[in-house]
């Protein structure tokens, strides 16, 4: 097995080449591969010099899960074990991330609402663990089709989430995530997402970087509360008397904690701007009157429906975001300047995209926000049904 | 390690309590570093403020002095913790706690162990869980049972009053069957749950069912079971600290309630592994215990 004592000034344990986030983002050189999601994420915590993960299965993040594990018996990954259940997992890697390590884990639909509880939690106790949530529909009825309800439920949780569309953006925001987790000054959880199945068992071409070189390690004294460790003095947080003391102070502990987590969130922002180059991405017509706002694997069907109302001359562009918490807004005013119809095309019942972009744009922007298409329980959004929704939208009873 | 584990702002020094002021220096490790502490040593050290959460005459109290007292090494020791009475008293000692959720006590103490032992390999790095029943029989059982499974390198601690003392009474697994308590209108209807057997045949090293009647006996399994951790694999110990309040007995009535209970639900059970029995004997030899 690996020894953290085997890491120098210039190597990990497992003698990779320590570099810059920047470097192996943006200037390491770059080989073209084929993979799926699940196989991706195993290349990018390769090169993330990871202290510890738990695992636990469920599908469709399973098979990352114990890839990542195969990566822990390879000597990439320092300490690794299969939890009992997902609140298991999530308490074990608050304990893993407490006592100073660079922690990830991996998990999807009912997973994530069992281990509710654990994520703010984890954000209270300004942990820079990282959650690669691979989304799934949420029972009952039993499913396992992909889904992106959760990500509801996950929202308010205080931890940051960003989202990627497709296996290549799953591979560089899994790295870039540890990287702005860990700003002192940031130092909060990261809720990395992508669709499960279209994401996670999807093989597409992805440039990688050699893998002898991996992200400098994680320093838990740069933290703004010290790990648990025995030494340093431990977090005030986890020994003062609790907050449930009803007095004054109590309430105003509480209340100012639960704000500093999410000005935390909030600094955020320029750090992923860099890494993720723009909170948002824009494809698509300058001059288009209808947008797309969308996440996800929607992004990618919004896409294809912008080419084919092209064919029909109708200008569109699409507005991917790639941060949810921090949400973008800024950003999202400035591209929906000129805009008359947006619609946001979501995977799940509820439409959670739609109520925050409705939130951030509202008495802001003229445009008429379309919540739809949405599809729910694992069904596919081709593009003809978002193609239908605007048509019925600009030429009213005639359709597409 | 960090030896300044509890330090008063200069600022306020003037205007704190005594009390304070002696949970830095005598509760202090830097200060007896040299000579560990011991039950000896209670009546001249501090390990607890006397204005702590606890109800008058709580025996937790006493016993979480007796664990604190016992610690083979609290410098580098980590106490996690769950809701609960139990988890009032942490804000008034001097040592490393977590307090998490209600019952993950176990998993959560399972992370920084394997943690620890990753970052910190040649440091002896001590995780003792203690929780109430309630957070150990009930919500938190799964947890507690499979850290057993998994071999972790932890002691685990049960502060037993046999109720969910800290919301108001209600029963819990550790409930003698038939007494009544709030959520158990008719009287309990399963028996106790015999927590040091299960931690017996879920591959504990070393398990106790006691009371803290006699601090001597408690130090010494504290330490035995610690020191088991570190080395052989998870140990489990089932300590009766009633709830006075809720099976209404007086403050100075809690010895004594302790003491009958010696020879009843909490008559001694101890269960140690042939390599645990094997290490305690070195120990021994070595003046570890």
């Amino acid at each position: 097995m690996s020894k953290r004592s085997d890491m120098t000034n210039t190597h990990n344990w497992s003698g990779q080449k320590l570099v810059s986030t920047d470097y192996l983002l943006f200037e390491a050189p770059r080989e073209k591969h084929f993979m799926t999601g699940s196989e991706v994420l195993k290349e990018a915590m390769k090169r993330c010099t990871v202290d510890a993960s738990v695992s636990y299965p469920i599908t469709p993040q399973s098979e990352a899960a114990h890839l990542i594990g195969e990566l822990w018996a390879e000597g990439y990954v320092g300490t690794y074990f299969r939890g009992e259940n997902e609140f298991g997992v999530m308490s074990e890697v608050a304990g893993c991330a407490m006592a100073g390590a660079r922690t990830v884990t991996t998990t999807s639909g009912p997973g994530t609402l069992r281990a509710m509880e654990n994520f703010p939690q984890w954000s209270g106790t300004r942990i820079p663990c990282q959650l690669v949530l691979m989304a799934r529909g949420i029972n009952s009825p039993l499913t396992i089709q992909p889904d992106n309800l959760e990500v509801s439920f996950m929202l308010e949780t205080g931890c940051m989430i960003w989202y990627a569309e497709n296996v290549q953006e799953l591979f560089d925001m899994s790295i870039a995530a540890f990287t702005v987790a860990e700003k002192p000054d940031v130092h909060v959880p990261i809720i990395t997402v992508v669709d499960g199945f279209f994401v996670s068992h999807t093989r597409e071409a992805v440039m990688l970087p050699a893998d002898d070189i991996a992200l400098e390690p994680y320093d838990p004294y740069r933290a703004p509360l010290p790990p648990i460790d025995s030494e340093t003095p431990p977090g005030r947080f986890l020994r003062d008397p609790f907050v449930m003391k009803s007095n004054y102070i109590s309430y105003a502990t509480h209340a100012s904690w639960q704000w500093e987590v999410r000005s935390a969130v909030e600094r955020s922002r320029p750090y992923a701007e860099h890494y993720l180059k723009g909170l948002i991405h824009i494809t698509g017509e300058e001059d288009a009157e209808i947008a797309f706002v969308t996440c996800g694997t929607a992004s990618n069907q919004a896409k294809e429906a912008h080419r084919e109302l092209m064919k029909l001359g109708i200008k569109t562009k699409v507005i991917k975001l790639r941060t949810i918490r921090p949400f973008p807004a800024k950003e999202l005013l400035a591209a929906v300047e000129g805009i008359k119809h947006i619609f946001v095309p979501e995977f799940n019942v509820v439409g959670w995209l739609e109520k925050e972009v409705r939130k951030e744009l509202y008495n802001k922007c003229e445009a008429d926000i379309v919540g739809g298409p949405r599809v729910a329980g694992g069904m596919s959004m081709p593009a003809e049904a978002i193609i239908a929704e605007v048509m019925e939208k600009i030429n009213p009873g005639k359709g597409a | 390690m960090a030896l300044d584990i509890y330090k008063i702002n200069p600022e306020f020094r003037d205007i704190m309590p005594q009390e304070i002021i002696d949970l830095e220096e005598k509760a202090t490790w830097s200060v007896n570093r040299d000579t560990p502490r011991g039950i000896k040593e209670l009546p001249d050290t501090k390990e607890l403020l006397e204005e702590h959460s606890l109800c008058a005459g709580c025996p937790e109290a006493a016993a979480l002095r007796y664990v604190l007292s016992a610690l083979p090494k609290p410098e580098d020791t980590i106490i996690v913790n769950s809701t609960g009475c139990t988890s009032l008293m942490f804000p008034h000692i001097a040592l490393h706690t977590v307090h998490s959720l209600f019952g993950n006590q176990n998993a959560v103490a399972s992370g920084i162990k394997r943690v620890l032992d990753w970052r910190f390999p040649d440091i002896e790095k001590d995780v003792v869980v203690l929780a109430g029943d309630g957070a150990t029989v009930d919500i938190g059982l799964d947890y507690t049972l499979q850290s057993f499974f998994r071999q972790e390198n932890i002691t685990t601690i049960c502060f037993d009053n046999e109720v969910y003392a800290n919301t108001g009474g209600q029963e819990s697994g550790a409930t003698a069957k038939g007494q009544v308590f709030k959520m158990a209108p008719l009287g309990k209807k399963f028996d106790k749950v015999p927590m040091w057997e299960l931690a017996t045949t879920s591959g504990c090293h070393y398990s106790v069912n006691m009371t803290a009647s006699a601090p001597k006996a408690v130090a010494k399994a504290v330490r035995e079971a610690i020191l088991v951790a570190r080395e052989i694999g998870p140990t489990f110990l089932n300590i009766y600290t009633p709830c006075i309040l809720e099976i209404g007995l007086s403050a100075n009535e809690g010895l004594g309630e302790m003491k009958d209970q010696d020879k009843d639900r909490f008559a001694s059970y101890k269960y140690v592994s042939p390599e645990a029995e094997e290490f305690l004997k070195k120990c021994k030899e070595e003046g570890r215990i």
